[in-house]
């Protein structure tokens, strides 16, 4: 039994579905955070598959990207999160409506 | 190859439980611990797929840095109240519907892209060979990460500084 590069999209395809879900349908933006992450995981797994299935390195040079891109977006929106909580005191989703009318 | 498959169903069942457990537990720190399994399962497929460089660079920035930082920051605000609310909003059904569909479409197209055929014996050296690649082709953007890493630096500094009073 071989596992080939399909397995490895259908795995990704799968991670990355189940990290829509964490972030359409949770409150906690925190959690929501962490859904991102699952997502950017699974285009890493792709990208990683491709590579091996191209026989190149660009796939893992671009993954290592990807890494540092998350890396930014985890601090930044953490960060954000931080000023959040300091003025509304809240980390639910619905509840930061500010742009709403 | 019978191993490759069973550590391939193993890792992947770890990831996929860990990411389920993590969108669907109440408490954000047993999220952030699952979260934590899933990320350990994709760094051994990493590993499964000879790319040891980046199995390295998941398990220190992944787990060691970002799941880190997530954990401070759910000690820092206050989830207690959090975890007794509703953990799903009003558009939990329609959101899952429309996931369903992506799935299924993301099924239909499956089969016809890299289902079949053998995937191809990587280059020795993984490491070096990366960092080959990644000096001497991709140099610029590698200084442009670096770059958006100082910003990224700055902006969270920024965001989660004490508003000084005036």
């Amino acid at each position: 039994m071989i596992i080939g590069t399909g397995h490895y999209i259908a795995l990704g395809a799968a991670l990355a579905l189940i990290g829509t879900v964490g972030v359409l349908t949770r409150r906690n933006i925190v959690v929501i955070l962490m859904s991102l992450e699952l997502i950017l995981n699974a285009v890493n797994l792709n990208l990683v598959a491709f590579a091996r299935a191209s026989g190149k390195l660009e796939g893992q040079v671009f993954a290592t990207f990807v890494i540092a891109v998350a890396v930014a977006e985890a601090s930044v929106g953490l960060g954000i999160l931080i000023a959040l909580f300091r003025n509304k005191e809240t980390v639910d989703a619905q509840e930061i409506d500010l742009l709403k009318w | 190859m019978m191993l490759d498959a069973i550590f391939f169903y193993a890792f992947a069942a770890l990831t996929l439980a860990g990411a389920v457990l993590t969108v669907t537990r109440r408490n954000a720190v047993h999220s952030a611990v699952w979260l934590v399994v899933s990320l350990l399962g994709v760094a051994g497929l990493f590993l499964l797929q000879q790319a040891d460089f980046l199995f390295v660079v998941q398990i220190v920035v992944y787990v060691g840095g970002i799941m880190l930082l997530f954990l401070f920051v759910i000690m820092l605000v206050n989830l207690d109240r959090a975890a007794h609310l509703r953990q799903f909003n009003k558009q939990a059904w329609v959101a899952l519907g429309i996931a369903l569909a992506a799935a299924l479409g993301l099924a239909a197209i499956l089969p016809r892209t890299y289902a079949s055929g053998p995937p191809l014996a990587p280059p020795e050296g993984n490491t070096m060979a990366l960092a080959n690649v990644m000096f001497r082709e991709y140099l610029l953007p590698f200084e442009l990460a670096s770059a958006l890493l100082l910003a990224a630096i700055v902006g969270a500094v920024v965001m989660a500084r004490k508003e000084e009073k005036s």
